[in-house]
């Protein structure tokens, strides 16, 4: 025993002599957990093949907003992969981490896999609910979480009004009525996308949920596929998580190289392919027929197409006094 | 609770008051003041015209009345149930009583997310009580009533705990020899007992209504959080937060701070006014 013990140290130490021990910290958003548990461990067997290098990556889950703040506030992320381009945005312009025009370093506008809204339902979908149309019904309930405080259910609302506008030949002013029925459907607004999954499923409330894909997969996957349909509506946004190297932490950490390494990875066939196994749809479309099954076909539009920019909907829509605060107060 | 009053030079039992107070101040100062002048200082960011604008807005207006208004009644009636529990707690030998004792409290322990999703998961229209509720017409989850039912639950504790030692220490006797004078039951609980507890009720309800005004973790699993109806200030603030608008935030944080500090210095006014009273009248 005691001779294995010491066979076992020596071997370490040599191994320890050559290579290093590199140590990164990926903050990312609430439902990329299990993705990015797989990935780790793949992109961990992956450098070291390639370089020798053992390499451990943390992951820190929460929302959106709230992990974007507290990188302002000082948490040490290596690498940030968020549910939308604003969060990342506001850590470049309030804390000055990575220069502004991050979106550019990588291909697809740094947003290796993306992601769309679907509604999930009761099973048998007893209410017929077939598209958007359908959710403001008035003997409809739909639960989703509140864009102020979610990432997901800013992509859910812009869903909602993307559709709105694609139908009524782009009227602003139909949108916005439409928008306002939807949401007096709503009886719970949860800060977070899995907030609103447990309301949602767990709680009985509601004929049906916004939800991300991956989301509402996980959410059969959970509760159990006897008890849930997942409803693809005819269009939907594409919505774009995301990923970029916190440069000012990785230089400080000298990860600045496994950084790059490890976002650049995501976009392999490996990295793809986890991706789509966790119901994210891979930009690579060999990968994406291959998994074809997982995605159901729908009309995806742009938030740049219909919104111009994040800034944009963030000012008209989610700003204090903007469209969503108008759905609640009294008509005057 | 006998109070000595020494007219002429005043004679301190404890040696040092510089330096206690020093260290009282310089306590206060690092633990509450500095926090809560950041909150200040940062709320400074923006304009007067902004800031008025930003605490006056239509969802924060209906937020401040949800919150105070539920802390408030939500207090009240803990000082009604959280004095029959400590009386009972306190009067009466009974099988399981060490445990009930240590139930009162579960709530401070708790993490209030904890209790949150429990209480909504009892509340909804599966839940066990929800259920029961529901023939009945009443829904708790996901409206006023399931915040205020939150904010009952973390603020019992805070009653029971301070009226409890003074109810241990209310000697009987007063009683009996209320009673040996012709008093009847209601009259010997409003002019003996009731008098006694009032500062420590008053105690009690200030924490109560104080904690259920920043309480957060529990009520926004219940409250549905829809704006203008079951929606807390806490989380107006967290929605600020969440774009990014720290200026707004701390703004808002400020309007509950200031009305907070207000409510708290008239309950202690009161409370020691009717001290002053009860010294006054049993000395």
């Amino acid at each position: 025993m005691k001779i294995l013990w010491n066979t076992f140290l020596a071997a370490a130490l040599v191994l320890s002599a050559g290579a290093k021990e590199i140590k990164l910290l990926n903050v990312s958003y609430d439902p990329t957990r299990e993705l990015y548990t797989e990935y780790n461990a793949a992109f961990t067997k992956y450098l070291k093949a390639k370089t020798g290098d053992d390499v451990v990556v943390s992951q820190s889950h929460g929302g959106s907003g709230k992990q974007a703040q507290s990188v302002i506030n000082g948490l040490e992320a290596d690498v940030v992969t968020l549910a939308l381009a604003y969060d990342i945005d506001a850590i470049s312009t309030q804390a000055k981490l990575l220069p502004a025009d991050w979106q550019q370093r990588l291909p697809n506008d740094s947003t290796p896999y993306t992601s769309t809204i679907v509604f999930l339902v009761r099973k048998g979908n007893p209410k017929n609910i077939k598209d958007w149309d359908d959710l403001v019904k008035k003997s409809v309930s739909v639960v989703a979480p509140n864009p102020k405080t979610s990432g997901g259910a800013r992509w859910a609302y812009l869903a909602a009004y993307a559709d709105a506008l694609e139908k009524n030949h782009h009227d602003d002013a139909a949108a916005r009525d439409f928008i306002k029925q939807l949401y007096k459907n709503v009886p719970v607004l949860d800060s977070g996308a899995r907030g609103a999954t447990v309301t949602f499923a767990k709680n009985g409330i509601g004929d049906a949920l916004l939800a991300w894909e991956n989301e509402a997969h996980l959410a059969l996957k959970e509760f159990g596929t006897n008890n849930f349909d997942i409803v693809t509506p005819p269009l939907s946004i594409l919505a774009e998580p995301p990923v970029a190297v916190v440069d000012k932490n990785a230089r400080r950490h000298h990860t600045t190289e496994t950084a790059n390494e490890y976002l650049k990875y995501l976009y392999s066939d490996e990295g793809q392919e986890i991706a789509a196994k966790n119901f994210y749809r891979p930009r690579n479309a060999e990968i994406a027929k291959k998994y074809a099954a997982n995605f159901t076909d729908l009309k995806l539009v742009t938030l740049n197409d219909e919104f111009g920019s994040w800034a944009k909907a963030q000012q008209t829509h989610f700003a204090d006094g903007g469209v969503f605060d108008q759905i609640f107060q009294p008509q005057n | 609770m006998a109070k000595q009053r020494i007219s002429g030079k005043k004679i301190r039992v404890l040696p040092g008051f510089k330096l206690t107070l020093g260290f009282t101040l310089f306590y206060l100062g690092l633990i509450v003041l500095i926090p809560l002048g950041a909150v200040f200082w940062k709320a400074t960011s923006l304009t007067w015209a902004d800031f008025w604008h930003t605490v006056t807005m239509p969802t924060a207006m209906a937020s401040y009345r949800l919150t105070f208004g539920a802390s408030f009644f939500a207090a009240l009636v803990n000082v009604v149930f959280g004095l029959v529990v400590a009386w009972v707690l306190v009067r009466y030998e009974f099988f399981g009583k060490r445990i009930v004792d240590a139930l009162v409290d579960l709530p401070f322990a708790l993490p209030t997310a904890v209790a949150g999703i429990t209480l909504a998961t009892l509340y909804s229209q599966n839940g066990w009580i929800g259920k029961l509720l529901l023939p009945l017409g009443l829904k708790v989850a996901n409206t006023q009533l399931g915040v205020f039912i939150a904010l009952t639950f973390i603020g019992l504790p805070f009653i029971v705990r301070t009226v409890q030692p003074i109810l241990e220490d209310l000697d009987p006797e007063l009683e009996e020899a209320a009673s040996s004078l012709g008093a009847n039951r209601w009259q010997v609980f409003s002019r003996v007992i009731l008098p006694m507890l009032t500062p420590a009720l008053l105690t009690g309800f200030a924490l109560a209504f104080a904690r259920a005004l920043g309480e957060y973790g529990s009520v926004i699993f219940i409250a549905g959080n829809i704006p203008m109806k079951t929606q807390i200030t806490p989380v107006i603030i967290m929605g600020e937060l969440d774009m990014f608008d720290y200026g707004k935030a701390t703004a808002i944080a400020v309007v509950m701070l200031v009305f907070s500090f207000a409510l708290l210095l008239t309950i202690n006014v009161l409370q020691w006014w009717t001290n002053r009273y009860n010294t006054h009248n049993l000395a």
